[in-house]
C-alpha cells in the first residue's frame, strides 16, 4: 500500500514533464513540418550522439544555466517573481570582470575576490527592487524589468567610457594570466576544458538544496511562499524574507557567468553571453524550482542549444528550432502542472468521499 | 515630467486649458534660453510620435488584459510575433495586409496566453515568461527558414517593406513648418506641434491613436465595457451577475496580444522598413510600464508613452537636446513643487523641490549629458513614480488573481 502510494506520487510527479516534453516534441515537429523541412532529418541530427567539443559545451552551458535557474527558483520559492535576474548579472559580470581585470591582487586571491564583487553587486542590485517592495509596495515584476534596462544602459555607458577599445569592439581590462583558471580537459585539447568554475554551479544546487530542506530559512522560505497568512501567523516576517530571498536570488545571479569569465572570455565585452537570465526563468518553472528538476532542465537546454548548432551541417532547418522547443516545453509544463494537480486534487477528494462515506452505503 | 503635468491636470480638471497653456509656454522658454530648437521642433515631435505609437499600442494591450484581470507579461512576446507577421503579410499584400498580419500574429499570443491562464489557471507571470520565450523563438526561426529566400531579406531580416499612406494636408503644412522655423516664442512651439501632425503623418499612427480612444470609450462607455472591467475587479460578483468571466477574459486576452501585434507591426512597418530579429528591444515591457505609469488609464496610459516616446526621440536626434531636457525636467519639477506647497502638502513640496534644484544645478554646472543616459531617464522615472506614487497608482483589484468558475459559490 505505502510502496504504490509512493509510487504513485513519483509518477504524478513526473508526468507533468513528461507530457511538456511530448507536447514540446509535437510542436517542434509541426513548425519544421509547415516551413518545407523534414523533421526526421532534424530529430535524427538533434539525437546523434554529440562530438566530443560539444559535449565539453553542453557541461559548460548547462552549468550557467542551472546557476540561472537557482537564482530564478530562489524567488519564485517564496512567491516573487525576479524578473530582473538578467540584469543582475549583468551588471554583477561587468562588476567583477572589472575588478578582476584592475588585478588589485593576483592569482586566485583575485578570482575569490573577484566572486564577491559579483554576489555584492547582484545582491545589491536585485535589493533595490526588495525595499521597493517592501517599504514603497511596489511590484517586483515591474521595478525588476525597469532595474534589467537601467542595467544594460549603465554597462554599456560604464564600458565605452571606461573599457578597452580595439578595433570596433571594446572590452573591459584582461584578467592577469594567473587570474585564468584551468579547466579540466576530458578529451583532446582542441575539444575545449570543462570550466573550472562549473563547480559553482554544483556548490550551489547543494547549497540549495540544504537550504531548502534542511534550515530554519528554507523552511520559512517554502511557508511563506505556499501561504502568507499561515506564515504571518507562525512568526515570520514576510517583509524580511523578501528582501532576504530578494538578496539571495541576487547574489547568485551574480554568479551566473563566472565561470565562462575565468574559463576563457578575460573580460567582459562581446564575449558576454547575454539572455541566461530569461532562459533561467523558464527552467526553473521547468524544473518545479527543485534542485534535481532544475538540473535535468538545465541539461536539457543545454544539450538543445549545442546540438542545434550542428543543425546547419546536417539538415535544412534553422537552429533557432530549438528556442521555440524550449518555450513550449516551459508553456506545456506549467500548463502541465496545473492539470495533473487538479487532477489530484479532485481524485483525493473522491478517495475521502468514499473513506468518510457512512458503512454500507457504496458511492 | 507630462506624468506630473497630467496629475496636476487631473486634480484642476477645470484648469487644464491653462495647464497646456503653462507646459507650451515653459517648453518654449526653455528652448529659447537654452538654445535648443530640437526640444520642440516638428521633426522632434514626428520622431517621438513614430517612438510614442508601438509603445502605446503595448500598453493598451496590457490596458484590455489587466482591465479584465489578467496580467500580460507576454506582450513582449506578443510584439516580437507583431513584427513577422507585419513582415510576411507586408511582403506578399502589401502594408494594410501586414497590419492585419501583426494583429493575427499577435493574437495568436494572446491566445496561448489565455488558454494558459483563464482555461488552466496557470500563474499569470510565468505563463508570461513562456510567452516571450515563445515568441522571441517563433520569430527568429521563421525569419531564418522563410525570409533568406525572398528579396531584400536575410536569416534574420527582410527589409524594403512598403509603409501604409503617409498624409500631408497641404497648405497647413507649409504654412506650419515655415513659422515653426522663425523660432518665436509660444507660437513657434505650437506650429511645430501642427506641422509635425501634417506633414508625412502615417495612417497607421493616426489608427493607434483611434484605437486608444476606441478602446477607452470601448470600456469605459458601453455595457460590454463595464462587464469586462468587473471581470478585473470583482469576478465573483461578475459571475453570479450572469456574466461570462471566461468568455470576457478570453475577449480581453486576445485583443490585448492583437494590440501588442500591431505594435509590433509599426515598428516593422513605420518605425523602420522591414522587419529585424530582436527589432522589440523591450518594448512590450516599457508598454508594460507606461500602462502602470499610467494608473491603468487610457489618458494616462498616452502621457506614459508620450514620455517615453519623446525621451527616446530626442537621445536619437539630438544628444544636446538632452541637456536642454534637464532645465525643463527642473523647472516643470519646480512648478510641480509649487502647486503642492499651495495645495497644503508641504513634505511633498519640499522632497520634489529638493530633486528640482539638484536637477537645476546640475544642469548650469555640465554642458553636455552622456547620451545613455537619457535611454536610461524613462526607466529612472517610471521606477520614481512607482516609489514616490505607488500609494495613488490603483490597478483592478483582481489583477493577476486566479479565477476559476463556480468560485462565486
Amino acid at each position: 500500500m505505502n510502496l504504490s502510494v509512493r509510487l504513485r506520487a513519483v509518477g504524478m510527479a513526473l508526468l507533468a514533464p513528461l507530457i511538456a516534453v511530448v507536447v514540446a516534441v509535437l510542436a517542434t515537429t509541426v513548425v519544421i513540418a509547415a516551413a518545407g523541412s523534414s523533421p526526421g532529418d532534424f530529430w535524427t541530427a538533434m539525437f546523434s550522439n554529440p562530438l566530443p567539443r560539444i559535449r565539453v559545451n553542453i557541461v559548460n552551458q548547462a552549468a550557467m544555466i542551472y546557476i540561472a535557474s537557482v537564482a530564478a527558483a530562489i524567488g519564485f520559492r517564496m512567491g516573487l517573481f525576479n524578473i530582473g535576474i538578467e540584469g543582475q548579472y549583468t551588471i554583477a559580470s561587468f562588476a567583477a570582470a572589472s575588478f578582476a581585470g584592475a588585478a588589485f591582487v593576483g592569482g586566485f586571491l583575485n578570482v575569490v575576490a573577484a566572486l564577491v564583487v559579483a554576489v555584492v553587486v547582484g545582491a545589491a542590485w536585485a535589493g533595490i527592487a526588495g525595499v521597493l517592495r517592501t517599504s514603497r509596495g511596489v511590484s517586483e515584476v515591474i521595478s525588476t524589468i525597469m532595474l534589467n534596462a537601467i542595467a544594460v544602459t549603465l554597462v554599456g555607458y560604464l564600458l565605452n567610457r571606461y573599457g578597452v577599445h580595439e578595433g570596433n569592439t571594446v572590452h573591459t581590462k584582461k584578467l592577469p594570466d594567473s587570474s585564468q583558471l584551468d579547466g579540466f580537459a576530458p578529451y583532446e585539447p582542441r575539444d575545449g576544458q570543462v570550466w573550472a568554475l562549473v563547480i559553482l554551479a554544483v556548490l550551489l544546487g547543494v547549497g540549495f538544496w540544504v537550504l531548502l530542506t534542511k534550515t530554519r530559512f528554507g523552511f520559512d522560505l517554502r511557508a511563506s511562499g505556499q501561504s502568507e497568512t499561515a506564515a504571518r501567523a507562525s512568526g515570520i516576517d514576510p517583509k524580511r524574507m523578501i528582501v532576504i530571498s530578494m538578496l539571495l536570488s541576487g547574489a547568485v545571479a551574480g554568479l551566473i557567468w563566472m565561470p565562462a569569465l575565468f574559463g576563457g572570455a578575460g573580460s567582459y565585452g562581446t564575449s558576454f553571453q547575454v539572455g541566461l537570465g530569461f532562459i533561467g526563468l523558464g527552467v526553473a518553472l521547468l524544473g518545479r524550482n527543485q534542485p534535481l528538476g532544475i538540473l535535468f532542465g538545465a541539461v536539457l537546454f543545454a544539450f538543445l542549444n549545442a546540438q542545434s548548432n550542428t543543425l546547419t551541417f546536417s539538415t535544412d532547418v534553422a537552429p533557432s528550432i530549438v528556442q521555440i522547443t524550449q518555450g513550449v516545453a516551459v508553456l506545456a509544463v506549467v500548463v502541465a502542472y496545473e492539470v495533473v494537480r487538479r487532477w489530484r486534487s479532485r481524485l483525493e477528494r473522491r478517495v475521502v468521499a468514499r473513506e468518510l462515506a457512512p458503512a454500507g452505503v457504496t458511492s | 515630467m507630462t506624468t506630473l503635468v497630467q496629475t496636476t491636470a487631473r486634480r484642476a480638471k477645470q484648469h487644464w486649458f491653462l495647464v497646456v497653456l503653462a507646459v507650451i509656454a515653459i517648453v518654449s522658454l526653455v528652448r529659447i534660453v537654452s538654445d535648443t530648437d530640437d526640444i520642440s521642433s516638428a521633426g522632434t515631435i514626428r520622431a517621438a510620435i513614430i517612438a510614442t505609437c508601438p509603445i502605446l499600442m503595448a500598453a493598451l494591450g496590457g490596458l484590455w488584459a489587466e482591465r479584465a484581470g489578467v496580467v500580460n507579461i507576454g506582450l513582449e512576446g506578443q510584439m516580437i510575433l507583431g513584427t513577422w507577421g507585419a513582415a510576411f503579410f507586408a511582403y506578399h499584400g502589401g502594408p494594410w495586409a501586414g497590419v492585419v498580419g501583426a494583429a493575427l500574429f499577435g493574437v495568436i499570443g494572446g491566445l496561448l496566453h489565455a488558454v494558459a491562464t483563464v482555461t488552466f489557471g496557470v500563474d499569470h507571470i510565468v505563463s508570461g515568461v513562456a510567452i516571450n520565450l515563445i515568441g522571441a523563438g517563433a520569430a527568429t526561426f521563421l525569419a531564418e527558414a522563410i525570409f533568406s529566400d525572398l528579396e531584400g531579406g536575410g536569416p534574420n531580416q527582410l527589409i524594403g517593406l512598403e509603409s501604409p499612406t503617409k498624409i500631408t494636408v497641404p497648405g497647413i503644412s507649409d504654412a506650419s513648418l515655415d513659422l515653426a522655423s522663425r523660432g518665436w516664442f509660444f507660437v513657434s512651439d505650437v506650429a511645430a506641434f501642427v506641422g509635425a501632425l501634417t506633414t508625412s503623418l502615417s495612417t497607421l499612427s493616426i489608427l493607434v491613436f483611434a484605437l486608444v480612444a476606441i478602446s477607452a470609450w470601448v470600456l469605459w462607455r458601453t455595457p460590454f465595457g463595464l462587464r469586462l472591467r468587473s471581470c478585473g475587479e470583482n469576478p465573483q460578483a461578475a459571475e453570479t451577475l450572469g456574466v461570462n468571466v471566461y468568455l470576457y477574459k478570453y475577449i480581453a486576452v486576445i485583443v490585448s496580444g492583437g494590440l501588442a501585434g500591431i505594435g509590433g507591426g509599426f515598428l516593422a512597418l513605420v518605425a523602420s522598413s522591414g522587419f529585424n530579429t530582436g527589432q522589440t528591444g523591450g518594448r512590450g515591457f516599457i508598454g508594460l510600464a507606461a500602462m502602470i505609469f499610467g494608473n491603468w488609464r487610457p489618458g494616462g496610459l498616452v502621457a506614459g508613452a508620450l514620455t517615453f516616446g519623446y525621451t527616446d526621440a530626442l537621445r536619437l536626434r539630438n544628444a544636446e537636446a538632452v541637456h536642454a531636457l534637464l532645465l525643463l525636467l527642473a523647472i516643470g519639477l519646480l512648478a510641480y513643487a509649487a502647486y503642492r506647497a499651495v495645495s497644503g502638502n508641504l513634505r511633498a513640496a519640499v522632497g520634489i523641490g529638493v530633486v528640482g534644484a539638484l536637477l537645476l544645478v546640475w544642469y548650469l554646472g555640465t554642458e553636455t549629458v552622456p547620451r545613455d543616459f537619457t535611454s536610461m531617464t524613462p526607466y529612472v522615472t517610471t521606477l520614481l513614480v512607482l516609489a514616490l506614487g505607488a500609494q495613488r497608482l490603483r490597478m483592478p483589484a483582481a489583477d493577476g488573481k486566479p479565477y476559476r468558475k463556480g468560485s462565486a459559490g
